[in-house]
Formats: structure tokens, C-alpha cells, sequence
């Protein structure tokens, strides 16, 4: 057998135990998968890895390969140690965008792997951290290949580099009764909006979006994407009392005292005599605490939106940012609601690609001009729910106070006349 | 090939996910009452119109080979109904309408070696980055650091007994991809970039690689007669933000390159605002191919939380009620000078009262 086999004794420690081990699989593909192109890949592959944790260090350099009429959406990846690994010299991922809530019959993920198993290494990750498939391991010619045969069939390339980039969000209304949107939709009118953006990097630095159906925020958008919609509602909680004293019967009433009313962040809500619950609706801030204790008993209200917070972000360069609440409230039901939640999403990717700096995220642009600079920008009111509390230095010029003043009973009166 | 023969791309940009759905789920879309869980790595989820559908959760290597992902696909044929998902920390759900499916789809997933958890209460799949397999800048390996840690927490997996669900992250470098945690483990170097000076005028463009820098620490200077950059070694942080923009200034050091731990990262809004985590312990060995060091204390941190903290209670959650210094105390981590934040906003972090847990 001319294929070469690297030793991997550190690698191999990591076939023991009982979690699934990748090294294994690694192996299966080089000493069972017939393709030369594919178990000489990973033969190398393996080589190189196991060079890095012997040397602790990494061996992969970066450069440039794109798809035709493309200009993002692949990592290239040349080896640096390629004399002595050269069947994995060119190792370049392919970002794919995932459907909205990940979902994949199992015919289309063969599929996938059919064409993968043509062209690629046999590597796959369901998905990386930013959302997208990862077809791990090709060359530069096979690239374009792989990806005009699933493009064929509805797979198009997400962002990498300064772009708009892949969007997530959470399972939703498709198997989650805390769902207060449609997040499939959500994501599906955004990020298709700006699939130029995705494909031709040409912003200051990468655009997230993400979508969470509650304030559970299961897929992290509020710190992770730089345009978060988190689904909300703001009538009354549902509450089936019935539920409510089935609860309690099971759990018992100190349950129900330590592990719900006393949880509540405003301590919103009484446990009465007679065992039912009453919430002031008024003072919930809808952390969905007590509906996934009591998840029966309690649900989210019928007057369903979205909260939108913009500037989530991870370290670089600043230190982490939380995004900050852009608009507390906003019904999507109709074509226009969506309508004008895209112009919105246009405004921000606007005023961010005119006014960050080089490599600056929307967050940190923001903490740098101030939200209200920012506000102005993108034509929005300020509102008390975009803070924790107001002011406390002094230290301002606020000589257009009464104009201001002005403006705000101005809207209050246009919001009352409907 | 000439550009005309060139195939035009389809810019058909993200895919519609209800295509792959499971018909109960999309008959039953928007419309879910509540939902059980019946086991570890079950869900039941009931719909308003009496309709159910059954999730069984498993855990898997995350970097799939071929013969993986077509394993993982003939159990969804042959024990399930042919739909599936995947969770972000890269679990697989198979989707069933019908309950007697659950037993023998487990037992299918658990023959193949696979490993049925992950819901509620447990210790989640251990999110990853990309590491020294595919990522141009890591200080480690992801892969095999989660590897080597889901090992030993893999009872936590499968029994779903914690306080509340505990979901950690690992990042390969400062930049920390990973997000956050309740445990985070992530790189931290330890000693400013050592200069390969006759490589930097060829790869980096300068000026952006001296504006990268979080603490204007680097500047342009001519060494041995050639464009180069210099860095001021008191001032800099060592966080390898040079490294991306300008591979000659080289962070990744096999001995100084270290493990830092941060808790108490948090997500949701339940409870208390999305918290960020904070750090605990740092100088960690990045010692491959296992990392034992990491995991002892990842363990630690784990045991003391399972012990101390009351149902429902995240680990900010808990680490907020009993106040840090009892957190230091119990789990027998030391605190140390770098704990005291001097970033910007680090005011904020100090205790400017007099509330202190005796
Ligand atoms: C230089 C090379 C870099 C490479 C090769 C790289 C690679 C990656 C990859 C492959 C992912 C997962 C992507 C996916 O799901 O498709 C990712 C995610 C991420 N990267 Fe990078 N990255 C790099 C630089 C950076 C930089 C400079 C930053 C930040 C300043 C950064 C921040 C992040 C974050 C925060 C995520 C995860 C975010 C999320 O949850 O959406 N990366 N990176
Ligand atoms: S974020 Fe809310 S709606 Fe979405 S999956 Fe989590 S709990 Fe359900
Ligand atoms: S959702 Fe949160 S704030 Fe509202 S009543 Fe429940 S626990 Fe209190
Ligand atoms: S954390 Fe850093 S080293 Fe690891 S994959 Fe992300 S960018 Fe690469
Ligand atoms: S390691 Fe960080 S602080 Fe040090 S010079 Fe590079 S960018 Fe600046």
C-alpha cells in the first residue's frame, strides 16, 4: 500500500473513553473509505494534527479562494508544514447557510454527503459557531465544484470576512410553546434581504443577525449578534388555574413559594389562599422564569411581537457588549410589519457601513459615537426602555432641553390620538 | 476556463427550513401548549390540537466523518421518521409522532455509540470552536479539548441532575468564538508577540495591524534596516489581537500560551439580565492530547455547584446569591490580584458598600 500512515500516539489518547471520538472517525475515512482523494486527505490530515499537539502549535495559514461571482463564504486554509503532509496542503472550508431552525430530512443530508463525499474531505460540522454548515477540507478547484453542484439544489454559501453573515435562530414556534414569533420568517426576510452583503464583503467589519422566539433566548442573539430580534408579548400572561393547583398538589405550596414567587425578578406575582396565582402584568418583565417552571400552567399573552437590540458582540476590541434595546416593541403579522422591519435592518447596515471604522463592530461604533448619535442616525425616537436609568453625571450641555421636552409630549399625543 | 463557461451562481441565500420539517410540526407551527420531559434526552412536546411530537437528544463528535453522518442518517430512516435537526451546541434531534419509535431509537443511537442527554438539567454538549484542525490563528486544540472533557462529563450528559442546565463553551483564542458560558474555557496568553521582523513587510499592512491593537501598544519601526513594528511590552496585554491582521507577530507560544476558566456567562433573560462570565482561574497548562488540568477544575467548579446551588439557580445565579468570596472559598480556587478588573467600566465591579457575607 503506497498511502502513507502517520504515527499518532497523542491523537490516538483521544480514541479512549466513552464519548464518540472524531480520531476515530478520522480513521475510518483513511483506512476504510475507497477514494484515494479522501483517505489520503485525511491520512495527511491526521498528520498534521498530530504534529500540532506535538509542537502545541497551529499549521494552517490563510490566503485567497473564492466560488465565481462570489467574493466571501469559503476559509481558505493552505498548510504551512505541506513538504511533510502534502496530500492536505489545500484544507478549505466551505460556509453553507443552514435552513432556518436547522432542520434536514435525513434524504437531503445523504444527499449533501453525496456530494461531499465527490468533492471533499468527508469532514462536516452541523454548524459552526456562527451558524453555517462547515464542509471541512477541499481544494480550490473542487470548491467551485462542490459548491455549483449544491447550488444546483438550493444551497447557497454564508458570510465570512467584513459581510453581512449567516443568521441563526432558535427551534421556535416549530416545536416550542414559548414561541412568540415566527422565527424562521424573521430570519428568512432579513439575512435574504442582504444576500449581497453576504456574498461580496464590503462593510466595515462582519453583521449578525439572530432570532429568538422568548426571552429564553435560546440561540444567544442578544450577546452573539450584532441585530437580535427576541420574540415578546405585552397583554396578560395566561394563567390556567387549574393547572396552577394541579402544580401545587404535585410539588407542594414551599415548591411553589422558593422556586417561583420569590424567583420572580419584580416580584410580580401572589400566591393566593386558595392556591391559585395572580401576576401584575404590569411590572413582569417577561424573564420567562416562572413559565418554564410552571410550563403548563403558564403562557405567554396573545398580543405577540419582537424586541430588537442592536451591538451584541464578543471581545475584540473593546471587551463584550450585550446588545442594548433599539425597539421594545414591534408587531409582526403583516407583509408590512416585515416590510419595515428589513427597512430598519437597511437603515442600520447603512449608517454602520458610512460611519464604523475599519474592523469596528456595530456595538463598539455605537459605544463610540453614543446611542443617541446613533438614534439619530437611523431615525429612531429615544424611549426610558432603551436604559437601566437615566443620567447621573452632570457633566452635559443640555441647552436644547424644552425643544426636547416639546418633542417628546408631541409624541405622546400623537400616540394617544392612535 | 474562460469566465463566460463560468457557472453563475444562485443566490437563493438562506434555505426555507419548513421543507425539512416534520408535518406534525408544521401543521402544528405557532400552535404548542406545553411539553414533558419523560427521560434524559426526551422531550414530549403536545400541541393544542391534542397532536404530540417526540424528540430524542444525542450527542455526538461534533466533526462528522462520512460514515458518521450516514450512520446517524440510517437511524433516522430505520428507527425514526426521517426528520432531524441540529441544536446549536451540535446535538441531533430526531422528530417522531410516535412514541413507541422513542425506546428503540435510543437504543439504536446508544448501539452506534452515540449518546442519548443533553436536555434540561444536564451538563450540555460542550460548544467548540475550530482549533489547531482547520483555524489559522489557535493557541489549542477545540475538538479535542471537548473530547477529553465530555469523557468525564458525560454522566452529567446523560442524567440531566443539575441544579439547572449548565452550558459550557471553549475558545481556541482571545478572540473567543466560543461565546459565553456558565463555564468558559479559553485561551490566554501569557507573554507578548515574539517578532519575526524580516516576514513583517512582506504579509502585514501596518498601519491596521497598529490600529488593531486594544492598548496602543504596537508601533511602525525599522529594525535591521527594514520596515517592521515594534511592540512596548509593558503596555501590552498579550491578547493576540496582532496575530490575525499579521502573522509574524507570533502569540502561540507552546509553553506561555495558558487556559483561562471564566463562569457565570448566561444568556437568557430568565431571572436576572444576560450576564457575562467572569474569570476564576487562569495559568492552566494547555496540555494536549487530554488537558487534565482543565478538567480538574472544571469538575471542581461543577461539584461545588451541584452541592450548594437550589434547583433552578444558573451558575450566576447561584455564585450571586452566595457573593464570590464564598465561591472562592468553596471551591478552593485562589483569588488573585488579576480577579480586580482594570478594563474599561471596571469601577463597576468593585463593592462600593458595605454588604459583605460573614
Ligand atoms: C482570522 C481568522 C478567523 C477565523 C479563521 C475565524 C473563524 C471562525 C469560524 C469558522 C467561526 C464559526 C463560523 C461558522 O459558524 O460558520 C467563527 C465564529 C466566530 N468568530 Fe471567528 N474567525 C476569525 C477571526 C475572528 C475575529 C477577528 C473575531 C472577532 C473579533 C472573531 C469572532 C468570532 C465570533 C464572535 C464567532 C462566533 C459568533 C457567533 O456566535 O455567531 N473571529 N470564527
Ligand atoms: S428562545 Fe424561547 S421560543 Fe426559542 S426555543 Fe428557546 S424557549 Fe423556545
Ligand atoms: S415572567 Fe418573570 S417577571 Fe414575569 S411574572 Fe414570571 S417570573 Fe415574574
Ligand atoms: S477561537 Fe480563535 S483560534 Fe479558535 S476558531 Fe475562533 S478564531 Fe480560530
Ligand atoms: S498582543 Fe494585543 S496588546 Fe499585545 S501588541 Fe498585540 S494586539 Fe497589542
Amino acid at each position: 500500500m503506497a498511502k502513507k500512515i502517520h504515527d499518532t500516539p497523542m491523537l490516538d489518547e483521544l480514541e479512549k473513553g466513552p464519548w464518540p471520538s472524531f480520531i476515530s472517525g478520522f480513521k475510518r475515512l483513511r483506512d476504510q473509505h475507497p477514494d484515494p482523494r479522501i483517505n489520503e486527505t485525511v491520512g495527511s490530515l491526521l498528520g498534521q494534527l498530530e504534529h500540532s499537539y506535538e509542537t502545541r502549535k497551529g499549521y494552517w495559514k490563510g490566503g485567497t479562494v473564492s466560488v465565481f461571482g462570489y467574493g466571501g463564504g469559503i476559509i481558505p486554509r493552505f498548510s504551512e508544514v505541506a513538504d511533510a503532509f502534502p496530500e492536505s496542503k489545500e484544507f478549505h472550508t466551505l460556509r453553507v447557510q443552514p435552513p432556518a431552525g436547522n432542520y434536514y430530512t435525513t434524504d437531503m443530508l445523504n444527499q449533501l454527503a453525496n456530494s461531499w463525499e465527490k468533492y471533499g474531505s468527508g469532514l462536516i460540522t452541523f454548524h459552526g459557531q456562527t451558524g453555517n454548515i462547515m464542509f471541512i477540507g477541499t481544494t480550490t478547484e473542487n470548491t467551485q465544484h462542490f459548491f455549483d453542484e449544491i447550488n444546483e439544489y438550493g444551497w447557497d454559501l454564508g458570510g465570512a470576512g467584513p459581510c453581512v453573515r449567516t443568521a441563526m435562530s432558535c427551534v421556535g414556534a416549530a416545536r416550542c410553546e414559548q414561541s412568540c414569533a415566527n422565527e424562521h420568517a424573521i430570519q428568512r426576510w432579513l439575512v435574504n434581504n442582504f444576500t449581497d452583503d453576504v456574498h461580496r464583503p464590503a462593510l466595515p467589519y462582519k453583521f449578525k443577525f439572530k432570532v429568538s422566539g422568548c426571552p429564553n433566548d435560546c440561540q444567544n442573539a442578544i450577546e452573539r449578534s450584532d441585530f437580535a430580534v427576541i420574540g415578546t408579548w405585552r397583554d396578560d400572561m395566561k394563567i390556567d388555574q387549574d393547572e396552577v393547583k394541579k402544580f401545587i398538589e404535585a410539588k407542594g405550596r414551599q415548591y411553589v413559594i422558593d422556586n417561583v414567587i420569590t424567583r420572580c425578578p419584580t416580584q410580580c406575582m401572589t400566591l393566593n389562599d386558595d392556591d391559585t396565582l395572580d401576576v401584575n402584568n404590569h411590572d413582569c418583565v417577561r424573564c420567562m422564569h416562572c413559565l418554564n417552571v410552571m410550563n403548563k400552567a403558564l403562557s405567554p399573552g396573545d398580543d405577540k411581537g419582537v424586541t430588537i437590540l442592536i451591538g451584541g458582540k464578543r471581545t475584540l476590541k473593546i471587551g463584550d457588549l450585550m446588545g442594548t434595546v433599539i425597539v421594545p416593541f414591534k408587531k409582526l403579522e403583516t407583509e408590512e410589519d416585515y416590510e419595515s422591519l428589513v427597512e430598519l435592518a437597511e437603515e442600520v447596515i447603512d449608517f454602520f457601513a458610512e460611519n464604523a471604522l475599519e474592523h469596528e463592530r456595530t456595538g463598539e461604533m455605537i459605544e463610540r459615537i453614543g446611542l443617541v448619535n446613533f438614534l439619530e442616525g437611523i431615525g429612531v425616537e429615544v424611549d426610558p426602555h432603551m436604559v437601566n436609568n437615566p443620567r447621573q453625571s452632570s457633566y452635559v450641555r443640555m441647552d436644547g432641553w424644552d425643544e426636547e421636552a416639546e418633542k417628546w409630549f408631541a409624541r405622546k399625543a400623537e400616540q394617544a390620538a392612535g | 476556463m474562460a469566465l463566460e463557461e463560468m457557472r453563475q451562481p444562485i443566490e437563493s441565500g438562506c434555505p426555507d427550513g419548513f421543507q425539512y420539517m416534520h408535518p406534525v410540526m408544521r401543521k402544528n407551527f405557532g400552535q404548542w401548549k406545553y411539553h414533558e420531559h419523560p427521560r434524559p434526552g426526551v422531550l414530549r412536546h403536545v400541541a393544542h390540537s391534542g397532536d404530540e411530537i417526540w424528540t430524542v437528544k444525542a450527542g455526538t463528535q461534533r466533526i462528522l466523518d462520512l460514515f458518521t453522518l450516514r450512520k446517524l442518517t440510517e437511524i433516522g430512516d430505520k428507527y425514526g421518521e426521517g426528520y432531524v435537526r441540529f441544536t446549536i451546541r451540535s446535538n441531533i434531534e430526531y422528530m417522531v409522532a410516535d412514541e413507541a419509535k422513542v425506546q428503540p431509537l435510543i437504543d439504536a443511537l446508544e448501539e452506534a455509540g452515540f449518546v442519548v442527554g443533553g436536555t434540561a438539567n444536564s451538563v450540555a454538549m460542550i460548544s467548540h470552536t475550530q482549533g489547531w484542525l482547520h483555524c489559522d490563528i489557535p493557541g489549542t486544540d477545540a475538538s479535542g479539548v471537548v473530547k477529553a472533557m465530555m469523557d468525564e462529563l458525560i454522566d452529567e450528559f446523560k442524567n440531566c441532575n443539575m441544579p439547572n442546565r449548565v452550558h459550557i463553551t471553549t475558545s481556541c483564542c482571545q478572540i473567543n468564538c466560543g461565546g459565553q458560558g456558565d463555564i468558559a474555557i479559553n485561551v490566554q496568553h501569557t507573554k507578548p508577540p515574539k517578532i519575526a521582523h524580516d516576514l513583517v513587510a512582506n504579509v502585514c499592512e501596518r498601519p491596521s495591524v497598529v490600529a488593531r491593537c486594544p492598548v496602543a501598544a504596537i508601533r511602525p519601526a525599522m529594525v535591521n534596516g527594514k520596515p517592521s513594528l515594534e511592540v512596548d511590552e509593558k503596555k501590552c496585554i498579550c491578547c493576540g489581537a496582532c496575530f490575525p491582521p499579521c502573522p509574524p507577530m507570533q502569540i502561540n507560544d507552546p509553553e506561555h500560551t495558558k487556559l483561562a476558566i471564566w463562569v457565570g456567562g448566561n444568556h437568557s433573560n430568565a431571572r436576572g439580565k444576560p450576564t457575562f462570565q467572569k474569570l476564576v482561574a487562569a495559568g492552566i497548562p494547555n496540555n494536549p492530547p487530554r488537558w487534565p488540568e482543565a478538567t480538574a477544575i472544571v469538575k471542581q467548579i461543577l461539584r461545588t455547584y451541584k452541592e450548594d446551588a437550589k434547583d433552578w439557580e444558573r451558575i450566576n445565579d447561584w455564585i450571586e446569591r452566595i457573593g464570590w468570596p464564598r465561591f472562592f472559598e468553596k471551591t478552593g480556587l485562589p483569588f488573585t490580584k488579576y480577579h480586580i478588573d482594570n478594563w474599561r467600566g471596571a469601577r463597576a465591579s468593585l463593592n462600593a458598600s458595605t454588604h459583605i457575607r460573614f
